[in-house]
């Protein structure tokens, strides 16, 4: 290849990078609005606590743990903060931030989820956890070329599906792991308190900024923008060029269909247009898209996004009301839901080799099998952790800080002065 | 000299401000209250339906001169009234004493209410 295309690839590499990791503050942002003032330094804590254990240990150990010399496909040799194994064409350097990001991001989810009632010491030994070790197994498994990516013709899923499990950018990999996670902490902690009525209604605990948490959704729609056409990881050539513009249009063209229809399914339900719900409806959407964004039409992106921003309403619904885990920000929905959704769907909608596109069942097959493995990895790890550390030491903040928030008593400072 | 205390509806804090400073009060001081009535008010948040009975209202202190008294809660009723129910209360109570903290001067005259 030569010079100048690769490093116009890694200049794209690198901004993507930076629009991903600006989904820190979208995260960041929306999860502190959804929930309310007395624990918003608490949240924000913790989403940097996010970024930054996942720096760390996603360059020390992570990363060779993902992309690492394989040990029979499931995961990769710990690098040690070495990265002189890694040989491909783009600088290994800026490949690490590219894939930190994505770590990162993966492990932030769950925040949200578990937001106003969890002890800030135990969330931190999720948060290294989950970047030192559940993210980059599963992450090996396919995009670290793991046995869920390989192609050759005598491999697993060849044999068994005719095709490679496929996650573009990461609704199975970053997205419903990180959902699933999410669905266990809330299930682990238990809501809070006064979350549900002693006849079992749940009762609506409004968040305290619905202006911080739509900033934190239109960030995280700009960060998007990275996420998925990013992960093309390269933009010369005219193959790269198209495939970058097309990722770019179906993930706008899904998050925007996302949004418009929780608008729609929520003015029909309620009466009223709900704007926590749509804001939702639009990650919903992103999150759904990301899988299949470099195979499906305009047209099969639409499709997901609707299709995501209506599921996510029932979802919602079905995990407050029914499951009765409380979820303050909906992560498990969103991500969780949307992400195993969206995995799915490219099984059917990818144009090259989707079922409904004539393309047989294999793919969907392999999809299908392919988000199993990876969400009972993440549901298999992340009962073990959180049972194991209430087991241990318990999850969850005595009930008078719970009640005065945790800003004064886990950090002594307040947001709101 | 007595002080008016009015709950009146936020939406029509402006019409009875300008109301007040276009009569003989030069001062007055409001604050945004909260109060619990009967009344309920239905909203949905994130799907879940539930009814708030806080009322959100904006009370005004006014300290004047019995002369101005009358004239005060007249402007007030005029200009906060809608006829629904909830356009609020006006509540008059004697004030004792006053002090004026830059000259030291006590007695009604300190209140600088025009005439």
């Amino acid at each position: 290849m030569n010079d100048i295309a690769l490093s116009l690839d890694t200049v794209w590499m690198l901004l993507a990078a930076m629009l991903v990791f600006w989904m820190q503050p979208g995260f960041a942002l929306c999860e502190a609005g959804f929930t309310r003032g007395k624990n918003t330094a608490n949240i924000l804590f913790k989403n940097f606590v996010d970024f930054m254990f996942g720096s760390l240990l996603f360059w020390f150990a992570g990363f060779g743990f993902m992309f690492g010399s394989d040990g029979a496909g499931f995961i990769g040799a710990p690098n040690w903060g070495d990265l002189s194994f890694y040989k491909g064409e783009l600088p290994v350097e800026g490949f690490l931030m590219f894939e930190t990001v994505f770590c990162a991001t993966s492990a932030t989810i769950v925040s949200g989820a578990m937001a106003e009632r969890t002890k800030f010491s135990m969330y931190v030994i999720y948060s290294a956890v989950i970047s030192l070790l559940i993210y980059p197994v599963e992450g090996h498994w396919t995009w670290g070329g793991g046995w869920l990516s390989d192609a050759t013709a005598d491999s697993f899923m060849m044999q068994t599906f005719g095709d490679v499990f496929h996650d573009f950018a990461g609704s199975a990999i970053v997205h419903s792991v990180g959902g699933v996670l999410a669905l266990i902490g809330a299930l682990a902690l238990g809501p809070r308190r006064g979350k549900y009525a002693k006849d079992g209604s749940s009762r609506a605990i409004p968040g305290h900024s619905l202006t911080l948490a739509a900033l934190g959704v239109f960030i995280l729609w700009l960060g998007w923008f990275g996420f998925n056409p990013g992960s093309q990881l390269a933009a010369s050539g005219e193959v790269n060029r198209t495939a970058i513009s097309h990722v770019l249009l179906t993930t706008n063209l899904a998050a925007a269909a996302g949004g418009v229809a929780t608008m729609f399914l929520t003015w029909w339900k309620y009466g009223k247009p709900s704007f926590s719900l749509m804001l939702n409806g639009v990650l919903a959407g992103l999150v759904g898209i990301t899988a299949g964004c470099d195979l499906v039409s305009p047209v099969g992106a639409v499709v997901i996004g609707l299709l995501c921003g209506l599921v996510l309403v029932y979802s919602i619904e079905f995990i407050d009301h029914v499951l009765h885990i409380d979820d303050p920000v909906g992560a498990s929905s969103v991500h969780g839901v949307c992400g195993i959704l969206g995995t799915l769907l490219t099984g059917l909608l990818s144009t090259s080799n989707g079922a409904l596109y004539g393309g047989g069942w294999g793919f969907f097959g392999a999809q299908c099998f392919g988000i199993i493995v990876i969400d009972l990895w993440a549901a298999v790890c992340g009962i073990a952790l959180f049972y194991g550390i209430k087991k241990l030491h318990g999850l969850r903040v005595d009930a008078r800080i719970e009640d005065e928030g945790l800003d004064v008593y886990e950090h002594g400072e307040t947001c709101y002065n | 000299m007595k002080r008016i205390e009015a709950i009146i509806r936020k939406t029509k804090f402006e019409e009875v401000k300008e109301a007040l400073l276009s009569s003989d009060i030069d001062w007055f001081e409001y604050h945004d209250v909260h109060g619990i009535g009967q009344s309920r008010q239905e909203r949905i948040y994130r799907g879940i339906q539930y009814s708030t009975d806080v009322i959100e209202r904006v009370a005004l202190t006014i300290v004047c001169r019995d002369q101005f008294v009358q004239p005060t809660v007249k402007v007030i009723i005029e200009t906060a009234h809608t006829g629904e129910v909830g356009d609020g209360r006006i509540f008059v109570s004697d004030m004792i004493e006053t002090w004026s903290i830059r000259t030291g001067e006590h007695g009604d005259t300190v209140l600088r209410d025009k005439k």
